[in-house]
């Protein structure tokens, strides 16, 4: 899939809406706004930007705990994600979920999930789901590197195959599960070759390169809305930050962040765009300073939101309960 | 005796149960720097990456190697990482490493140990929070100890290393870095052995873990208004100390359980029953019960506090039964 000039212009923008947005989560944290912990995605963007740019805003998305890139490509509201890290009682989940567990239904973002792959299983069903109700719609699931070592992640690959299910699983591989290196970790080396076991296209991108993750993965969805069934792709790219905010990052060292930094999936974007004269300084600011103030809305929203009544522990447990227990 | 962290001393257990036994192995994610709560920090300097041994992600492989190895002459102690995903090696635990034994009629033994840090707080969210060692009190084939303080922490997993079956050790994740003696010397807690954390007259509090530390502080609440309350830690859920607990009741004959987990069909409704069972004769009025609503825990503040039993509610049940 080929983005035409005002797509690559609002990819651009998505790029950046992640990033400052992770970057003030990140100080907000730190400042003891935002409670639990979080893991963010800054050097990730292209992932999270390239895979929604392929999607439509009905196709669904089943994301992981480094998930609030993934909600805000898919075009979620800032204001509620910022609310739901707040735990305030206008987030998306009303303040139950938090960083870990966001979702946004409303834009087919269908869960974050702090239980590593279970997205993985979910996609054969969501798959299911739109065959039988004879959409068009795909369903992709994100998951990490380390996850991929989970068997839900094999168990929903073959299922998804044997269904011939519309759906795309994207492996965003860091290099890094926590404090494990993926090459450690992983038998056989690569994550996507693993779909030649189940039959199905498995593909390897540079997931800094946010033109190379769109194409990638505009070619497996595509597919997929044909009717022929699954595909594999991983997207190889860099954790600037640490696994989670107030990781001491003991294993390993500081060039691996240079190099994260050297291959920035913004500043690429951004020198394409430059190349086709597509974006000049002016436009650039202009951009910048709409994402700035996007998310200081946000954050103004989020402030001055009230936090949870109490009781609201008790409620959403069941759509219907009307006993006493 | 030396002043330490909960955490310092189950590292201390692992240390000498690993010197003392070449069969002793740990597993787990990230535990060679262990991550994240640091129970199993400087083991791999010590006994070496063979046997400190990181694992990728895959629950269900850590927790069924583990029964593989221990069948077959090992004694491996599992890290769950966060007790939330036992939930992914499921089967595992419940049908394999529990009934292992039983269905082979005895052939086989399964000396393994699973470390569960688990228990709400710091807004860990639903994924993060539970207090599963309910589940797993309905298991027949699983011993269960739930230690409250350093001492018992070392202890109690130095036992559970040694002993010849399953045991799951359930670490409440608020309680590593909590400060208690541990003795010089070695000490082994024996599994079935509860222990009186405070003497009292007046009403008999049974608690768990985070739970007993939240007992002792009402306590020290009920004391000043002239009730006298006695905290009994049971350290160990299956065994069970049956006797442990009747005395302190047939002495104050009121009863409160504590817990954290959610109240239906809870390991604090096990221990009802055997009150109960154990003293019905004895008790001047029913038993009254602390623990977490029935609902997953959430995420912000305000609505985790109202679903995170305290020292208050443990206070107030106690001044209901005795009323
Ligand atoms: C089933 C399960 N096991 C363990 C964990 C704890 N944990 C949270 S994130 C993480 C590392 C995940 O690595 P990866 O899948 O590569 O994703 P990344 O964090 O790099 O984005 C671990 C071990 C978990 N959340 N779920």
């Amino acid at each position: 899939m080929t983005p035409g000039p005002d797509q690559l212009l609002e990819m651009y923008a998505a790029m950046l809406r992640v990033r400052l947005f992770e970057e003030r989560a990140r100080e907000l944290y730190a400042g003891g706004r935002i409670p639990g912990f979080i893991h963010l995605s800054v050097g990730q963007e292209a992932v999270a930007v390239g895979v929604c740019a392929a999607l439509r805003r009905d196709d669904y998305l089943l994301s992981t705990h480094r998930g609030h890139g993934h909600l805000i490509a898919k075009g979620g509201s800032l204001r509620a994600l910022m609310a739901e890290l707040y735990g305030k009682a206008s987030g998306c989940c009303k303040g139950k979920g938090g960083s870990m567990h966001i979702a946004d239904a409303s834009v087919g973002y269908l869960g974050a999930n702090g239980v590593l792959a279970a997205g993985c299983v979910l996609a054969p069903g969501v798959g299911l789901s739109i065959q039988m109700r004879k959409t068009d719609q795909v369903v992709v699931a994100i998951f990490g590197d380390g996850a991929a070592n989970r068997g839900p992640f094999h168990e929903g690959v073959n299922l998804a195959a044997l269904w011939r299910a519309p759906a795309v699983f994207v492996c965003e591989n860091n290099r890094w599960a926590s404090t494990t290196a993926q090459a450690v970790s992983t038998a056989g080396g690569s994550i996507a070759q693993r779909a030649a076991g189940y039959g199905i296209p498995g593909v390897t991108v540079d997931g800094n390169e946010v033109l190379a993750v769109v194409e990638a993965v505009g070619e497996a969805v595509a597919r997929a809305r044909r009717g022929e069934g699954p595909s594999l792709v991983e997207a190889q790219t860099i954790r600037w930050l640490g696994h989670y905010e107030g990781d001491p990052q003991l294993y390993r060292g500081k060039d691996e962040v240079a190099e994260g930094r050297g291959r920035d999936p913004v500043g690429r974007l951004r020198q394409v765009l430059e190349e086709r004269n597509l974006l000049d300084a002016a436009h650039a600011a202009r951009i910048e300073a709409a994402v700035k103030g996007e998310i200081d809305d946000a954050v103004a929203f989020a402030e001055a939101s009230p936090l949870p009544d109490a009781r609201a522990a008790f409620e959403d447990l069941f759509a219907f309960y009307p006993w006493r227990d | 005796m030396a002043t330490v962290e909960y955490a310092a001393a189950l590292n201390l257990a692992l240390r000498e149960e690993m010197r003392r036994d070449p069969r002793v192995y740990v597993i787990g994610e990230d535990i060679v720097l262990g991550v994240p709560f640091g129970v199993t920090k400087g083991l791999a300097e010590e006994f070496g990456p063979e046997r400190v041994l990181n694992a990728p992600i895959s629950e269900a492989a850590i927790v069924g190697s583990a029964l593989g190895a221990a069948m077959t002459g090992l004694r491996p102690v599992v890290d769950m990482h966060f007790a939330d995903f036992v939930t992914c090696a499921m089967d595992e635990v419940a049908n394999q490493i529990a009934k292992s034994r039983y269905m082979f009629g005895g052939q086989v033994d399964c000396p393994l140990v699973l470390r569960m840090p688990y228990g709400i707080g710091k807004s860990a969210g639903g994924h993060h929070s539970n207090s599963v060692e309910g589940w797993f009190i309905n298991i027949p084939g699983l011993k269960i100890c739930i230690p409250s303080t350093p001492r018992d922490a070392r202890g109690l997993l130095k036992t559970a290393i040694r002993d010849p079956d399953p045991v799951m050790v359930f670490e409440h994740r608020g309680l590593y870095r909590v400060v208690g003696e541990v003795p010089d010397e070695e000490e082994l807690i024996p599994l079935g052995s509860a222990e009186v954390k405070r003497p009292g007259s007046d009403v008999t509090v049974i608690a768990t873990a985070r739970m007993v530390h939240a007992a002792l502080e009402a306590a020290e609440l009920l004391a000043r208004e002239g009730i006298s309350a006695e905290v009994v830690d049971p350290r160990s859920l299956v065994p069970l100390d049956r006797e442990t607990l009747a005395g302190s009741v047939a002495k104050t004959h009121r009863v409160v359980i504590a817990e954290e987990g959610p109240m239906r069909g809870s390991a604090g409704a096990w221990l009802a029953w055997v009150v109960m069972e154990e003293c019905f004769d004895d008790l001047d009025g029913p038993i009254a019960r602390v623990a977490g609503p029935n609902v997953p825990i959430p995420f912000s503040p305000p609505l985790e506090a109202a679903c995170t039993p305290d020292s208050e509610a443990v206070a107030a049940a106690c001044r209901q039964v005795l009323k």
